[in-house]
C-alpha cells in the first residue's frame, strides 16, 4: 500500500499516464460519455428486446422442465452481471486507490447500486423459478446463498459509502472493503459450496441440467451482452451527475448550465 | 522494530487489564447468548447437541465483533493512533500488536470458558475438544478480519451498526468451518480438512489483514 504515498512525482511525466490522466478528466469524461450513451442505451435497448422475444416465444420448450425455464434469459445474466460488476467495483477501487484518479472512485460508486439491483434480481428470479423447480421460494442451496452474501457485501458497501460524508475519503474507504470482498468472494464461494454438499447430501434439489442448446444459448448471449451494455449505460449516466455534481464550481460546468438553461 | 512492537503488546495489555470489564463484558456476552437459546429453544438433550455447535460458534462471533470497538476507539480518541501513523515503524506490526492483544482479553477467555458452554450445551467430549481447537484457530481470524472492518469505521460517530454490516458477512467462511467440523466431530467423522481450511485462512489473514487495516486506518484518519 505504499504505492498510495507519492505516485505523484513521475506519474505525469510519463506519456501513458498522461494520456490516461487527460482522459479521465472530468471534462472529457463528460464530453466523451455524453456522446457514448445514446449509442449504448440505444444498442442494450435493442438487444434486450430482441433477446427476450426469442427467449420467450422462440426458444425450444425445455424437455424437463417446459416453458418455466424460461425465467433463466433474465436469471443467468443477472446473477453474471452482479459478480461482474463487483469485480469492476473492486478493480475501479483500486485504480483510484493507487493512482488517484477521481474518475475511476466515481464509477466504482456509480457501479454499486447497480450490481445491487442485479443482485437482487438474481435472488428474485432465483426464487420465482424455485418455486414451481423446487416446491419452495427459497432453498439454501449453495449459490443462493452465496448470492445473497453478495448482496450483503453490496449493502455494506453502500452503508459504508454514505456514512462517510468526505467523498474523497469515503471513495478511499470503499475501495478498500471492495478489495476485502473480492478476495473474500472466492472463499465465501467455495464454503457455502461445501457446507451445502455436506448438510444436504442426497436431498440437494439441485437438478442435472442438460447441456445448453444453442437455440437456447443464442437468446441467452442476446441478454447477457443487452444487460451489460444497459449496466455500461446507466453507469455512465449516474457518474456524468456525480462529475458535474463535484465540479460544479468549474468554469466548463457553469457554462454548461448556461448553454442548457 | 521488535521493540516497539513488544512495548505496545505490553501497554495494550496493561489497560487491558486495568479495566477489567474489557476483558469481561465479551465474556459474560458469550455466556449469556448461548444461555438464551435453550430458553428460547427448548432443554431437551438431542436438540441442544445438535444446534449446540452452532450457537457457541455464532454467540463466539457476535461477543468477538462487539468488543472490537476497544481495537482502534480510545487511541483514536486520544491521538495515540495518530502518533502511531506518523511513527518511523511500519504501521503493519504495530496493528498486528493490537489485533494480537484483542485477541487475547477476548478470543483466549471465551476458549478458556467453551469447555463448560460445551457440556451445558450436551456436546460429546470429543466435540468439546475440537471445539476448543476449531476456536483456537478461528477466532484469530475474527480478530483479524474485524480489525479492518473497525479500522474503516473508527472515525464515525455512530460505526457500530455499520461496522456489523461490513464484518458479519466476511466472518461466513470461518462459521461455516468451524462448527461443521465440531458437528462432524459429534458424529465421528474426520475433521482434518475443515481445520486445514481454518489453519490456511489463519495464515492468510494473518499475512494480508494488517495491511489492509493500516490502509484503512490512514484513510480513517486523514
Amino acid at each position: 500500500m505504499n504505492a498510495v504515498v507519492k505516485p505523484k512525482t513521475n506519474a505525469k511525466s510519463n506519456p501513458v499516464m498522461k494520456f490516461i490522466y487527460h482522459f479521465a478528466s472530468p471534462k472529457h469524461f463528460y464530453r466523451i460519455s455524453g456522446k457514448l450513451i445514446p449509442w449504448l442505451g440505444w444498442l442494450a435497448a435493442i438487444l434486450i428486446i430482441v433477446g427476450s422475444i426469442d427467449g420467450l416465444f422462440f426458444a425450444p420448450v425445455d424437455y424437463q422442465q417446459g416453458d418455466s425455464y424460461r425465467i433463466i434469459f433474465v436469471h443467468v445474466p443477472a446473477a453474471w452481471m452482479s459478480m461482474f460488476i463487483y469485480m469492476v467495483m473492486a478493480t475501479a477501487g483500486a485504480i483510484g486507490l493507487i493512482w488517484k484518479i477521481k474518475l475511476a472512485d466515481v464509477i466504482a460508486s456509480s457501479s454499486a447500486p447497480i450490481g445491487a439491483a442485479f443482485t437482487f434480481l438474481a435472488l428474485v428470479t432465483g426464487s420465482i423459478w424455485g418455486k414451481p423447480m423446487w416446491g419452495a421460494w427459497w432453498v439454501w442451496d449453495a449459490r443462493l446463498t452465496a448470492e445473497l452474501i453478495l448482496l450483503f457485501l453490496y449493502l455494506g458497501y453502500m452503508a459504508l459509502e454514505s456514512a462517510i460524508e468526505d467523498p474523497r475519503a469515503a471513495a478511499r474507504a470503499c475501495a478498500i472493503l471492495a478489495i476485502v470482498g473480492v478476495i473474500n468472494i472466492p472463499i465465501i464461494h467455495y464454503s457455502v459450496e461445501w457446507w451445502n454438499t455436506l448438510h444436504q447430501g442426497a436431498t440437494v434439489t439441485k437438478f442435472d441440467k442438460p447441456s445448453i442448446h444453442i437455440s437456447m444459448l443464442i437468446p441467452l448471449l442476446l441478454m447477457a451482452l443487452g444487460f451489460k451494455l444497459y449496466y455500461a449505460t446507466v453507469v455512465l449516466i449516474r457518474a456524468r451527475n456525480k462529475v458535474l455534481y463535484a465540479e460544479q464550481n468549474n468554469r466548463w460546468v457553469k457554462e454548461i448550465v448556461k448553454e442548457n438553461s | 522494530m521488535y521493540n516497539a512492537f513488544f512495548s505496545l503488546v505490553k501497554r495494550d495489555l496493561r489497560l487491558a487489564f486495568r479495566h477489567k470489564s474489557e476483558i469481561l463484558n465479551p465474556l459474560f456476552f458469550f455466556v449469556i447468548v448461548v444461555t438464551l437459546f435453550p430458553l428460547g429453544i427448548s432443554p431437551e438433550k438431542q436438540t441442544l447437541a445438535e444446534i449446540g455447535p452452532g450457537i457457541i460458534w455464532v454467540a463466539a462471533l457476535l461477543a468477538s465483533m462487539l468488543s472490537l470497538d476497544s481495537l482502534f476507539r480510545s487511541d483514536f480518541d486520544d491521538g495515540t493512533l495518530e502518533l502511531m501513523l506518523l511513527s518511523e515503524y511500519p504501521l503493519s506490526i504495530l496493528v498486528l500488536g493490537k489485533i494480537i492483544v484483542h485477541w487475547l482479553i477476548t478470543g483466549f477467555p471465551i476458549i478458556i470458558f467453551s469447555p463448560l458452554l460445551g457440556t451445558v450445551m450436551f456436546l460429546s467430549n470429543d466435540a468439546i475438544e475440537t471445539l476448543m481447537i476449531t476456536l483456537l484457530l478461528g477466532t484469530p481470524i475474527l480478530s483479524l478480519i474485524g480489525a479492518i472492518g473497525m479500522a474503516l469505521v473508527v472515525a464515525l460517530k455512530r460505526g457500530g451498526m455499520l461496522l456489523s454490516l461490513l464484518v458479519l458477512p466476511l466472518y461466513i467462511p470461518v462459521l461455516i468451518f468451524s462448527s461443521n467440523a465440531v458437528g462432524s466431530s459429534m458424529a465421528g467423522l474426520s475433521i482434518s480438512g475443515q481445520l486445514y481450511f481454518l489453519a490456511a485462512f489463519l495464515i492468510f489473514c494473518i499475512t494480508l489483514a494488517p495491511i489492509a487495516t493500516s490502509a484503512a486506518l490512514r484513510v480513517s484518519l486523514e
